[in-house]
């Protein structure tokens, strides 16, 4: 163990069996009622019924999709609107005040409306992804297309790169690195959002199956449920990072 | 833009200039004409307004009054960050052939102008993976790429260390002995003047008007000990009124 990236695996790992040897401990210890405090090998067997039924894996399969839908479509809408605000200033002058009030509403203020506009289901949960997302990203576009040195649209002009060239060739590739350390954060946001949603707005999804087993009383499931939704948040975060290995977004990070 | 039926056509030639930003007045009265291919220093007090004058002979700013022309294609170097870091060595330098619509012919300046800076084995990297010397290089490469016909530096080395911008300055002389180009240089730097330019402009405080022409008739590449360039630099020196230590003496 010379290097530091094994101290990173082994060291996290002692931690996570310490823990989970003091949790087993204290489960043993009677302190507290098994249905409030669920031993380890409860949750491992719940585990287990939970993936043989395969509601888990159907669970896990709907709140992805959401997020992903209701993300991508954000960011879809929230770059280019964003861009807009960044090279026109009478947009930005107009939009940007509503864009800050909507920033600080929570998403999950608008989970009535969601509803009662969209029912129970996907469309609800997508919507208030959307929400969290969109507004985010807008406003983090925007100042980095605010930030562009101007040498580099001084260069641009004096090698012939106007309209959809500069766009392609100096505005986006100039505020990528920034934008993707927003999209990281933003998709963090999200699933946060996934799961309130669903836990109010849902008839399945992970959200709704933590209510579900709150109502239940299953406290393993729960469990299972909370540990599920903590590693696929690790999981697309994960993913997300790659884009900041793309190598003509390096130079936002290596210096 | 000029009226004038002068016989030469001067690539370059401002007349009678004069520019105030608000109440600022920054140049008054200036005019120069620069020859082809020649190669013009332009030095003056920090703050007297020389990268204005450049940024009016690119077109970037309009003058308050005075005439500017301006014939072919004149680019400019920057003190830094002028490539773009999101593109490779290749990608930059390709910015200045865009308007060569041949893929071979495109590919085969390319190598050319690699070879010209010593970059091979460097075609994909970022600037940011490179020195400040090589940057600078590609920098050179870029705007004697294609058929650019001015060159406008505005302090190109001075983000350099020293021994770097002495062997900046004969890359630069050799450059244009293969490419010949029409260039004005602003500058901080006396010596990289007395080196390297044909003409030295001395600008006075702002609102600057010319307060000295200085022309050097001796060939490039010249050294730095050269008493060509020490004169120069001695003579510059008086004429921004720094040469007390030589008077003292």
């Amino acid at each position: 163990m010379k290097n530091e990236a094994s101290w990173s695996v082994v060291l996290p790992v002692i931690l996570a069996a310490v823990l989970i040897a003091a949790w087993a401990l204290l489960s043993t210890t009677g302190l507290f009622p098994a249905s409030a405090f669920p031993a380890p090998m409860a949750v491992l067997q719940a585990f287990h019924g939970e993936l043989t039924s395969g509601r888990l894996s159907n669970d896990i399969v709907t709140s992805l999709f959401r997020v992903c839908c209701g993300f991508l479509i954000a960011v879809g809408c929230g770059i280019p609107i964003g861009v807009w605000m960044g090279q026109i200033t009478a947009v930005r002058l107009a939009l940007l005040p509503l864009t800050n009030f909507f920033r600080n509403l929570s998403p999950l203020a608008w989970m009535p409306f969601a509803i009662l506009w969209l029912g129970v289901g996907d469309a609800a949960s997508i919507f208030l992804i959307f929400l969290s997302v969109f507004f985010p990203v807008v406003l983090a576009t925007l100042a980095a297309v605010a930030g562009i040195p101007a040498v580099h649209f001084r260069v641009a002009r004096s090698y012939g790169l106007r309209g959809f060239e500069k766009l392609t060739q100096v505005t986006l590739p100039a505020i990528m690195p920034q934008v993707i350390t927003t999209l990281r954060v933003a998709a963090g946001v999200a699933w946060l959002v996934d799961v309130a949603a669903e836990m109010i707005a849902g008839r399945d999804g992970l959200g709704f199956a933590v209510m579900d087993s709150r109502n239940g009383l299953r406290t393993d499931i729960l469990v299972v449920e909370m540990i599920v939704i903590g590693i696929i948040g690790v999981l697309i975060d994960r993913v997300l990072v790659q884009l900041t290995t793309i190598s003509s977004v390096r130079w936002g990070y290596d210096r | 833009m000029t009226a004038s039926s002068a016989p030469v056509q001067y690539p370059l030639e401002i007349s009678g200039l004069s520019l105030s930003f608000g109440s600022i007045e920054v140049l008054r009265d200036v005019s120069i004409a620069i020859a082809p291919w020649e190669f013009v220093a332009v030095i003056g007090p920090s703050g007297c307004g020389k990268s204005t004058l450049l940024n009016v002979l690119s077109g970037e700013v309009i003058p308050s009054s005075g005439l500017v022309s301006r014939y072919g294609q004149a680019r400019m170097i920057y003190q830094h960050d002028g490539l773009f870091p999101w593109q490779t060595v290749t990608e930059n330098i390709s910015l200045g052939l865009r308007s060569i619509a041949d893929d071979n012919e495109r590919f085969r300046q390319l190598q050319e102008l690699l070879e010209l800076i010593q970059l091979h084995g460097f075609e994909n990297h970022y600037p940011h993976q490179l020195s400040g010397g090589m940057r600078q290089r590609v920098e050179l490469a870029r705007v004697l790429a294609g058929n650019s016909d001015v060159l406008l530096m505005d302090e190109p080395f001075s983000s350099l260390d020293y021994l770097t911008r002495l062997r900046m300055r004969g890359e630069l002389t050799k450059l244009l002995e293969d490419r010949p180009r029409t260039v004005v240089l602003v500058t901080h730097d006396i010596e990289e003047a007395a080196q390297l330019a044909d003409r030295i402009i001395v600008l006075t405080d702002r609102p600057a008007r010319i307060r000295r022409e200085i022309s050097i008739h001796s060939p490039r590449p010249r050294d730095l000990t050269d008493s060509v360039v020490v004169d120069t630099t001695r003579r510059i020196l008086a004429e921004l009124d720094m040469d007390t230590v030589t008077e003292a003496k």
